[in-house]
């Protein structure tokens, strides 16, 4: 337990105030030209010196990206994006893959101290026989760093970087690589598959429950730089991993693209867990600048019995748009999605699950919590589907929205298709507001109005911060109290 | 002590309170009885600074500060308690955190050291022991599926744990059934003392025969008709309230 509290008081420490995470660390960094071309496809495979065959992967995708056009049909309403100026490769200089701490940039260092992310205190824990997070930290697109590989190695679990595992584990990485997302699945994704500058891998043996909770997180650092991240789980048959991505960005004018994707595959009786905690920069108190991010994040239970669960606390982003979702083909697989999604200030959220029973008797379960702020617009959109084959699937829908203030929206979208008679969707969804009454009492009560919207709320998310492992719904929960100051009144 | 001189207050262009006047000591419990749209509940929500009501005139002092220009937050830090006629459901919250986030709010608010939490479980069960609440309770969401009679008991809970030097208790005994009454009524009187005055706004005389008040005060139209000593309530119980709503 030592280790589990010690991580909760590190946690506890950081110091957040409205947006502590809006520094930029000088840094000197190598940047691709810009825009978007064949040869810069080239030169990104090249700089990270892979094989043929995954070349051939980004430029088919590349070729097929050109044929494709945005998507439309979300509620997010933005100018513009000029793909063209954008820089699609940027690595800090420098970067002979460090073996340790001690190897790394002191300024980094000094990055992730600022950011709260314990890496130093975590190699004392490593020591400790309980809990203990391992972190793949992402530095803008080249991951510098990777801790806890030895203990993990032990367990026979594969964690590090994409570019990593495409050099030491080609045979995963080929078979498993763009097949919960193809290349030709979305405009952004597709994008993401000719451009991926790094990301994290996973793989847990057959029967390997994962010894610690796995954890990434990202920073965007480089100006006017996309950020395509790549990230690829695999959980054997029987195994089990608990991954956590948690994101923070620094403060900056220009829009912010990101178009992350991220795979999920479990095999027959494995289970995954993967949690986010998003905090990326939401835009100023008129809504200028803030990261775009445009995500596409799919789990496939390819295995019977296999279960997928995402928990999500997305609390930043000018525009979010996000359906982490799962494809349930083995027999009695089953797909959970936990969502809290605040929107304050200017920001557009567009976001959802989608669940598609292909299997027999796969069940699935939907619990969205979205609040919305200030003049922000929230949306809820999901998707549960049951094809031919899927006799006895089994959908449970909640989705909840708080409203604070009068110049908000919440809007929630199901889309509900059955193709099998035997198929039960539930679906139930309340919109509420924070009532004057409500806020009133707490006040009476000695809570000043921000404490009073930060306690309701948080009794509002209860159910799925209770999902998140302790060290994240601690911090979770400062987040939901930051993200909402100042929304009354 | 609470003073409350020559009080007008509107609400959407309605006049509520009109002219009244009032005194209550420390260590003096005072009365106001009235007939419905009397303006009771109106006085109650003023003196703790909910919003929507317009003051147009007059004058509200708590321990001779002003309170009109303070949150309802910093009232409740000067000393000023409000038990609810009805208690607002906080879902999800569970009752415990909500008792620790009120306590610590207004020690912070006066400068004092926030409760170590074996202190702060001390105290709450000490309380709890004493209104006859299960532990149990206080794990579930405020007020959530609580009855009638749980809903009160847990707002004395919080009297008397955030020990204010003023409490108001807006129709406390509303849906309770006499054993609940004279439990809540224990309560309150535990917690009479010689620097602590209360306002006890009620409708029926019940109440009183378990909250026996140093004064009674009658309201009509908004104002206090008619001010007396405990014998007052026993003669409106008999009268009823006609004759001072036809004088007022």
């Amino acid at each position: 337990m030592a280790a589990v509290k010690e991580t909760v008081e590190t946690v506890k420490t950081i110091d957040v105030d409205q947006y502590k995470y809006g520094f930029v660390t000088d840094i000197e960094s190598e940047l691709a030209p810009k825009g978007l071309n064949e040869d810069i496809v080239r030169y990104i495979s090249a700089k990270k010196d892979e094989p043929e065959w995954l070349l051939n992967w980004r430029l088919e995708a590349f070729r097929r990206w050109l044929t494709m056009t945005e998507p439309t049909w979300s509620r997010c309403h933005y100018p513009p994006i000029d793909f063209q100026d954008l820089h699609y490769y940027a690595a800090p200089k420098k970067t002979p893959g460090p073996k340790s701490l001690d190897e790394v940039d002191p300024q980094l260092l000094e990055t992730y101290a600022k950011l709260g992310i314990p890496l130093r205190e975590q190699e004392i824990l490593a020591g400790v026989q309980t809990s203990k997070v391992a972190v793949d930290a992402v530095f803008d697109s080249v991951s510098v760093v990777t801790t806890f590989k030895e203990e993990l190695k032990k367990a026979g679990v594969i964690f590090c970087s994409i570019s990593e595992a495409v050099k030491d584990h080609p045979e995963l990485v080929q078979k498993y690589l763009g097949t919960v997302v193809p290349t030709t699945d979305n405009f952004y994704a597709t994008l993401n598959s000719a451009v991926f500058s790094d990301g994290s891998f996973v793989y847990i043996p057959p029967g390997v429950r994962c010894p610690m909770e796995l954890s990434t997180y990202f920073r965007i650092n480089e100006q006017k730089t996309g950020q395509f991240e790549r990230t690829l789980i695999i959980a054997d048959k029987g195994a089990y991993v608990s991954y956590l991505e948690g994101c923070t960005a620094p403060k900056r004018d220009e829009n912010q693209l990101h178009a992350a994707v991220v795979e999920l595959i479990a095999l027959d009786d494995a289970e995954i867990k993967y949690s986010t905690v998003q905090n990326w920069y939401p835009g100023d108190s008129e809504g200028k600048g803030g990261i775009y991010n445009f995500v596409t994040k799919r789990g496939d239970c390819r295995g019977a019995r296999s279960k997928i669960s995402w928990t999500q606390v997305e609390t930043g982003s000018a525009i979010t748009w996000k359906y982490p979702s799962c494809i349930l083909r083995g027999e009695g697989s089953s797909g959970e999605f936990y969502s809290i999604a605040i929107s304050n200030g200017y920001q557009q959220v567009d976001s959802g699950t989608k669940m598609i029973h292909l299997g027999k008797n796969t069940t699935s379960k939907i619990l969205a919590k979205g609040i919305a702020a200030g003049k922000s617009d929230n949306t809820y959109r999901g998707q549960v589907s049951a094809h031919r084959k899927a006799t006895g699937a089994r959908n449970f829908t909640n989705c909840d929205s708080l409203l604070i203030g009068q110049e908000c929206g919440a809007h929630t979208i199901p889309y509900i298709e059955s193709k099998n008679s035997s198929a039960v969707f539930e679906h139930e969804a309340t919109t509420s507001k924070i009532a004057d009454d409500q806020l009133f009492y707490c006040m009476q009560r000695g809570l000043d109005e921000e404490e009073a919207v930060a306690l309701i709320v948080n009794g509002f998310v209860k159910e799925v911060l209770q999902q998140l492992p302790m060290e994240f719904a601690v911090e979770a929960q400062k987040l939901i109290a930051i993200s909402l100051e100042g929304s009354v009144g | 002590m609470l003073e409350i001189k020559n009080l007008h207050v509107e609400i959407d262009g309605k006049k509520i309170l009109n002219g009244l006047t009032l005194t209550v000591k420390a260590g003096e419990v005072a009365a106001i009885m009235g007939p419905n749209g009397s303006g009771k509940s109106t006085l109650s929500y003023v003196i703790a600074g909910k919003e929507d009501y317009e003051i147009t005139e007059g004058e509200i002092l708590l321990n001779g500060q002003s309170v009109l220009e303070m949150e309802p937050n910093e009232r409740a830090a000067a000393g000023l308690f409000l038990a609810f006629q009805y208690p607002l459901e906080i879902p999800g919250v569970a009752t415990m955190t909500f008792l620790k986030a009120a306590m610590n709010a207004q020690r912070k608010a006066r400068g004092e050291e926030e409760l170590t939490p074996g202190d702060f479980m001390k105290r709450v069960r000490e309380a709890a022991a004493k209104l006859g609440i299960n532990p149990d309770m206080l794990k579930r969401p405020l007020n959530v599926g609580f009855s009638g009679g749980e809903k009160k008991r847990m707002e004395i809970l919080q009297m008397s744990l955030l020990d204010p030097s003023f409490c108001i208790l807006d129709e406390t005994d509303s849906g309770l059934d006499i054993d609940a009454l004279r439990i809540v009524a224990e309560g309150v009187n535990a917690l009479r003392g010689p620097s602590r005055g209360m306002l006890v706004i009620t409708h029926y005389q019940r109440l009183l025969d378990h909250i026996v008040p140093d004064t009674v005060h009658v309201m009509a139209k908004g104002r206090i008709v008619k001010s007396g000593g405990k014998e007052l309530a026993l003669e409106l119980e008999k009268n009823g309230y006609a004759d001072y709503v036809e004088a007022a």
